[in-house]
Protein backbone atom coordinates (compact mmCIF):
# COMPACT_ATOMS: atom_id res chain seq x y z
CA UNK A 1 0.00 0.00 0.00
CA UNK A 2 1.10 3.53 -0.63
CA UNK A 3 -0.03 6.58 1.24
CA UNK A 4 -0.76 9.68 -0.73
CA UNK A 5 -1.79 13.21 0.02
CA UNK A 6 -3.75 15.23 -2.50
CA UNK A 7 -3.69 19.00 -2.21
CA UNK A 8 -6.61 20.73 -3.94
CA UNK A 9 -6.89 24.47 -4.31
CA UNK A 10 -8.87 27.02 -6.29
CA UNK A 11 -7.34 27.85 -9.66
CA UNK A 12 -5.41 31.08 -9.96
CA UNK A 13 -7.65 33.92 -11.01
CA UNK A 14 -10.84 32.48 -9.54
CA UNK A 15 -12.21 34.49 -6.65
CA UNK A 16 -11.73 32.32 -3.56
CA UNK A 17 -14.62 33.51 -1.38
CA UNK A 18 -13.51 31.46 1.64
CA UNK A 19 -9.97 32.79 1.42
CA UNK A 20 -11.30 36.34 1.20
CA UNK A 21 -13.52 35.81 4.25
CA UNK A 22 -10.57 34.51 6.28
CA UNK A 23 -8.39 37.35 5.07
CA UNK A 24 -11.06 39.89 5.95
CA UNK A 25 -11.22 38.61 9.54
CA UNK A 26 -7.47 38.86 10.21
CA UNK A 27 -7.11 42.57 11.10
CA UNK A 28 -9.88 42.32 13.68
CA UNK A 29 -7.94 39.49 15.31
CA UNK A 30 -4.75 41.50 15.41
CA UNK A 31 -2.99 39.76 12.51
CA UNK A 32 -1.60 42.49 10.30
CA UNK A 33 0.52 42.13 7.20
CA UNK A 34 -1.10 38.90 5.98
CA UNK A 35 -2.73 38.73 2.55
CA UNK A 36 -3.46 36.55 -0.48
CA UNK A 37 -5.13 33.91 1.71
CA UNK A 38 -6.42 30.95 -0.27
CA UNK A 39 -8.37 28.06 1.21
CA UNK A 40 -8.12 24.59 -0.31
CA UNK A 41 -8.34 21.11 1.11
CA UNK A 42 -6.18 18.05 1.66
CA UNK A 43 -7.30 14.49 1.04
CA UNK A 44 -5.15 11.73 2.51
CA UNK A 45 -5.62 8.19 1.29
CA UNK A 46 -4.09 4.75 0.95
CA UNK A 47 -4.00 2.94 -2.37
CA UNK A 48 -2.66 -0.33 -3.72
CA UNK A 49 -0.92 1.61 -6.45
CA UNK A 50 -0.58 5.18 -7.64
CA UNK A 51 -1.73 4.22 -11.14
CA UNK A 52 -5.24 5.65 -10.99
CA UNK A 53 -4.77 8.51 -8.56
CA UNK A 54 -4.67 11.11 -11.29
CA UNK A 55 -7.93 9.78 -12.75
CA UNK A 56 -9.43 9.83 -9.25
CA UNK A 57 -8.47 13.49 -8.93
CA UNK A 58 -9.84 14.42 -12.34
CA UNK A 59 -13.15 12.63 -11.79
CA UNK A 60 -13.92 13.16 -8.14
CA UNK A 61 -11.45 14.80 -5.76
CA UNK A 62 -11.05 17.96 -7.82
CA UNK A 63 -13.17 19.74 -10.41
CA UNK A 64 -10.58 20.57 -13.09
CA UNK A 65 -12.67 23.51 -14.29
CA UNK A 66 -12.15 25.39 -11.04
CA UNK A 67 -9.45 23.60 -9.05
CA UNK A 68 -5.80 22.53 -9.37
CA UNK A 69 -4.45 19.50 -7.57
CA UNK A 70 -1.10 18.03 -6.61
CA UNK A 71 -0.55 14.41 -5.66
CA UNK A 72 2.21 13.69 -3.19
CA UNK A 73 3.25 10.18 -2.16
CA UNK A 74 4.04 10.25 1.54
CA UNK A 75 4.71 6.61 2.33
CA UNK B 1 -46.01 14.08 -19.37
CA UNK B 2 -44.83 11.95 -16.46
CA UNK B 3 -42.05 13.18 -14.19
CA UNK B 4 -39.62 11.47 -11.89
CA UNK B 5 -38.08 13.49 -9.08
CA UNK B 6 -34.75 12.16 -7.82
CA UNK B 7 -34.27 11.75 -4.11
CA UNK B 8 -30.76 11.53 -2.67
CA UNK B 9 -29.92 11.24 1.00
CA UNK B 10 -29.82 14.94 1.88
CA UNK B 11 -32.27 16.15 -0.75
CA UNK B 12 -34.81 18.54 0.75
CA UNK B 13 -36.84 20.09 -2.06
CA UNK B 14 -38.10 16.92 -3.71
CA UNK B 15 -41.63 17.20 -2.28
CA UNK B 16 -42.11 20.71 -3.63
CA UNK B 17 -40.73 19.59 -7.00
CA UNK B 18 -43.17 16.67 -7.01
CA UNK B 19 -46.02 19.05 -6.25
CA UNK B 20 -44.90 21.43 -9.01
CA UNK B 21 -44.79 18.62 -11.59
CA UNK B 22 -48.26 17.47 -10.58
CA UNK B 23 -49.74 20.98 -10.66
CA UNK B 24 -48.13 21.66 -14.03
CA UNK B 25 -49.86 18.63 -15.46
CA UNK B 26 -53.25 19.74 -14.14
CA UNK B 27 -53.07 17.91 -10.80
CA UNK B 28 -52.95 14.26 -9.86
CA UNK B 29 -50.53 12.01 -8.06
CA UNK B 30 -50.00 9.84 -11.13
CA UNK B 31 -48.19 12.67 -12.92
CA UNK B 32 -44.98 12.42 -10.92
CA UNK B 33 -43.18 10.03 -8.62
CA UNK B 34 -40.03 10.03 -6.49
CA UNK B 35 -36.99 8.15 -7.80
CA UNK B 36 -34.68 6.91 -5.01
CA UNK B 37 -30.98 7.44 -5.72
CA UNK B 38 -30.35 3.71 -6.05
CA UNK B 39 -32.99 3.26 -8.77
CA UNK B 40 -31.89 2.88 -12.37
CA UNK B 41 -35.18 2.13 -14.13
CA UNK B 42 -36.57 5.37 -15.54
CA UNK B 43 -38.90 3.70 -18.02
CA UNK B 44 -42.28 5.36 -18.38
CA UNK B 45 -40.89 8.76 -17.40
CA UNK B 46 -40.72 11.73 -19.79
CA UNK B 47 -38.92 14.15 -17.53
CA UNK B 48 -36.60 14.08 -14.53
CA UNK B 49 -36.15 16.73 -11.86
CA UNK B 50 -32.89 16.71 -9.93
CA UNK B 51 -34.02 18.67 -6.87
CA UNK B 52 -32.42 21.03 -4.40
CA UNK B 53 -30.90 20.11 -1.08
CA UNK B 54 -27.57 18.80 0.10
CA UNK B 55 -27.08 15.47 -1.67
CA UNK B 56 -24.77 13.16 0.30
CA UNK B 57 -24.10 16.08 2.62
CA UNK B 58 -22.50 18.01 -0.25
CA UNK B 59 -19.18 16.58 0.95
CA UNK B 60 -16.12 17.38 -1.15
CA UNK B 61 -18.04 19.80 -3.43
CA UNK B 62 -21.75 20.36 -3.87
CA UNK B 63 -23.03 17.66 -6.22
CA UNK B 64 -19.69 15.87 -6.57
CA UNK B 65 -20.75 12.59 -4.98
CA UNK B 66 -24.34 12.53 -6.24
CA UNK B 67 -22.96 12.47 -9.74
CA UNK B 68 -21.81 8.87 -9.16
CA UNK B 69 -25.15 7.59 -7.85
CA UNK B 70 -26.86 4.79 -9.81
CA UNK B 71 -29.82 7.09 -10.54
CA UNK B 72 -27.57 9.77 -12.05
CA UNK B 73 -25.91 7.22 -14.32
CA UNK B 74 -29.39 6.36 -15.57
CA UNK B 75 -30.22 10.08 -15.92
CA UNK B 76 -27.14 10.60 -18.12
CA UNK B 77 -28.42 7.89 -20.51
CA UNK B 78 -31.93 9.33 -20.27
CA UNK B 79 -30.64 12.79 -21.24
CA UNK B 80 -28.56 11.40 -24.10
CA UNK B 81 -31.75 9.87 -25.51
CA UNK B 82 -33.46 13.27 -25.42
CA UNK B 83 -35.33 12.94 -22.12
CA UNK B 84 -36.09 16.20 -20.28
CA UNK B 85 -33.89 16.87 -17.28
CA UNK B 86 -34.38 19.86 -14.99
CA UNK B 87 -31.81 20.54 -12.26
CA UNK B 88 -32.69 23.00 -9.53
CA UNK B 89 -30.12 24.42 -7.11
CA UNK B 90 -28.23 21.37 -5.82
CA UNK B 91 -29.60 19.58 -8.89
CA UNK B 92 -27.96 22.21 -11.10
CA UNK B 93 -24.69 21.60 -9.25
CA UNK B 94 -25.08 17.84 -9.79
CA UNK B 95 -25.72 18.31 -13.53
CA UNK B 96 -22.64 20.54 -13.88
CA UNK B 97 -20.50 18.05 -11.96
CA UNK B 98 -21.86 15.30 -14.23
CA UNK B 99 -20.85 17.19 -17.34
CA UNK B 100 -24.48 17.25 -18.53
CA UNK B 101 -24.35 21.05 -18.27
CA UNK B 102 -21.40 23.37 -18.83
CA UNK B 103 -19.74 25.35 -16.05
CA UNK B 104 -19.44 25.08 -12.29
CA UNK B 105 -21.05 26.63 -9.21
CA UNK B 106 -18.77 28.25 -6.64
CA UNK B 107 -19.39 29.57 -3.14
CA UNK B 108 -21.30 32.87 -3.27
CA UNK B 109 -19.06 35.90 -3.57
CA UNK B 110 -19.97 36.99 -0.03
CA UNK B 111 -20.01 33.39 1.30
CA UNK B 112 -23.47 33.91 2.82
CA UNK B 113 -26.50 31.70 2.39
CA UNK B 114 -29.06 33.72 0.44
CA UNK B 115 -32.79 33.23 0.97
CA UNK B 116 -35.07 35.81 -0.61
CA UNK B 117 -37.50 36.40 -3.45
CA UNK B 118 -35.87 37.85 -6.56
CA UNK B 119 -36.30 38.48 -10.26
CA UNK B 120 -34.92 36.58 -13.23
CA UNK B 121 -34.94 37.51 -16.89
CA UNK B 122 -35.73 34.67 -19.27
CA UNK B 123 -32.79 34.09 -21.61
CA UNK B 124 -32.50 33.39 -25.28
CA UNK B 125 -31.93 29.63 -25.01
CA UNK B 126 -33.82 27.47 -27.48
CA UNK B 127 -35.18 24.92 -25.02
CA UNK B 128 -38.58 23.21 -24.67
CA UNK B 129 -38.42 24.13 -20.98
CA UNK B 130 -38.82 27.79 -21.95
CA UNK B 131 -41.86 27.26 -24.18
CA UNK B 132 -44.14 28.86 -21.57
CA UNK B 133 -42.05 32.05 -21.35
CA UNK B 134 -41.17 34.92 -23.66
CA UNK B 135 -37.47 35.71 -24.05
CA UNK B 136 -36.76 38.83 -22.00
CA UNK B 137 -39.71 38.25 -19.66
CA UNK B 138 -39.07 38.97 -15.97
CA UNK B 139 -40.22 36.38 -13.45
CA UNK B 140 -40.25 36.36 -9.64
CA UNK B 141 -38.95 33.27 -7.84
CA UNK B 142 -37.02 32.47 -4.64
CA UNK B 143 -33.21 32.55 -4.49
CA UNK B 144 -31.99 30.09 -1.85
CA UNK B 145 -28.40 28.90 -1.94
CA UNK B 146 -24.84 29.31 -0.72
CA UNK B 147 -22.89 27.93 -3.66
CA UNK B 148 -24.55 29.51 -6.65
CA UNK B 149 -21.82 31.58 -8.28
CA UNK B 150 -21.88 30.43 -11.90
CA UNK B 151 -18.41 30.15 -13.35
CA UNK B 152 -16.94 29.01 -16.64
CA UNK B 153 -13.47 29.70 -18.03
CA UNK B 154 -13.48 32.48 -20.67
CA UNK B 155 -13.55 30.18 -23.75
CA UNK B 156 -16.37 28.07 -22.32
CA UNK B 157 -18.32 31.16 -21.26
CA UNK B 158 -18.04 32.52 -24.80
CA UNK B 159 -19.35 29.21 -26.15
CA UNK B 160 -22.29 29.21 -23.75
CA UNK B 161 -23.18 32.75 -24.82
CA UNK B 162 -22.61 32.30 -28.55
CA UNK B 163 -24.57 29.04 -28.69
CA UNK B 164 -27.46 30.69 -26.86
CA UNK B 165 -27.39 28.36 -23.86
CA UNK B 166 -28.30 30.96 -21.24
CA UNK B 167 -31.74 30.08 -19.89
CA UNK B 168 -32.03 32.70 -17.13
CA UNK B 169 -30.12 35.72 -15.89
CA UNK B 170 -30.51 37.55 -12.62
CA UNK B 171 -32.40 40.78 -13.29
CA UNK B 172 -30.20 43.89 -13.56
CA UNK B 173 -28.76 44.78 -10.16
CA UNK B 174 -29.98 41.54 -8.56
CA UNK B 175 -27.04 39.19 -9.11
CA UNK B 176 -26.87 37.77 -5.57
CA UNK B 177 -23.71 35.70 -5.75
CA UNK B 178 -21.21 37.03 -8.30
CA UNK B 179 -22.26 34.74 -11.16
CA UNK B 180 -20.48 35.56 -14.42
CA UNK B 181 -22.66 37.48 -16.90
CA UNK B 182 -25.47 37.36 -14.29
CA UNK B 183 -26.13 33.76 -15.35
CA UNK B 184 -28.72 32.00 -13.17
CA UNK B 185 -29.42 29.02 -15.42
CA UNK B 186 -28.12 27.31 -18.56
CA UNK B 187 -29.13 24.54 -20.95
CA UNK B 188 -27.11 21.90 -22.73
CA UNK B 189 -26.55 22.31 -26.46
CA UNK B 190 -29.62 20.27 -27.36
CA UNK B 191 -31.86 22.19 -24.95
CA UNK B 192 -33.36 19.12 -23.25
CA UNK B 193 -31.30 19.60 -20.07
CA UNK B 194 -31.72 22.79 -18.05
CA UNK B 195 -30.29 23.80 -14.70
CA UNK B 196 -30.85 26.89 -12.58
CA UNK B 197 -29.96 28.01 -9.07
CA UNK B 198 -33.25 29.73 -8.09
CA UNK B 199 -36.29 27.69 -7.14
CA UNK B 200 -39.24 27.53 -9.57
CA UNK B 201 -40.76 24.68 -7.53
CA UNK B 202 -41.31 27.11 -4.64
CA UNK B 203 -43.21 29.51 -6.93
CA UNK B 204 -46.16 27.47 -8.15
CA UNK B 205 -48.99 28.42 -5.78
CA UNK B 206 -50.42 31.87 -5.06
CA UNK B 207 -50.00 31.62 -1.28
CA UNK B 208 -46.22 31.76 -1.67
CA UNK B 209 -46.38 35.06 -3.56
CA UNK B 210 -45.64 33.96 -7.12
CA UNK B 211 -46.71 31.26 -9.55
CA UNK B 212 -44.09 32.18 -12.15
CA UNK B 213 -42.22 28.90 -11.69
CA UNK B 214 -45.07 26.78 -13.00
CA UNK B 215 -44.40 27.62 -16.65
CA UNK B 216 -41.00 25.94 -16.47
CA UNK B 217 -42.60 22.62 -15.54
CA UNK B 218 -45.20 23.09 -18.27
CA UNK B 219 -42.60 23.89 -20.93
CA UNK B 220 -41.88 20.42 -22.33
CA UNK B 221 -45.59 19.60 -22.74
CA UNK B 222 -46.36 23.06 -24.20
CA UNK B 223 -43.55 22.74 -26.72
CA UNK B 224 -45.22 19.61 -28.04
CA UNK B 225 -42.03 17.70 -27.33
CA UNK B 226 -43.31 16.18 -24.08
CA UNK B 227 -45.54 13.14 -24.43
Amino acid sequence: MIQARVLIRPKEGILDAQGKAVEGALPALGFDGIGQVRVGRIVELEAESADRLEELCEKLLANPLIEDYEIETIG
Amino acid sequence: MKWGVLQFPGSCDERDALNACQLAGGGGEGLARLVWHEETDLSGLDGIVVPGGFSYGDYLRAGAIARFSPAMTAVADFAAEGGFVLGICNGFQVLCESGLLPGALLTNERTRFICRQGDLVVGEADSPFLAGFEAGQTISIPFKHQSGRFFAPPELLDEIESRGQVAFRYAPGQNPNGSLNDIAGVTNEAGNVLGLMPHPEHAVEAFSGSTDGLALFRGPALSGAGA
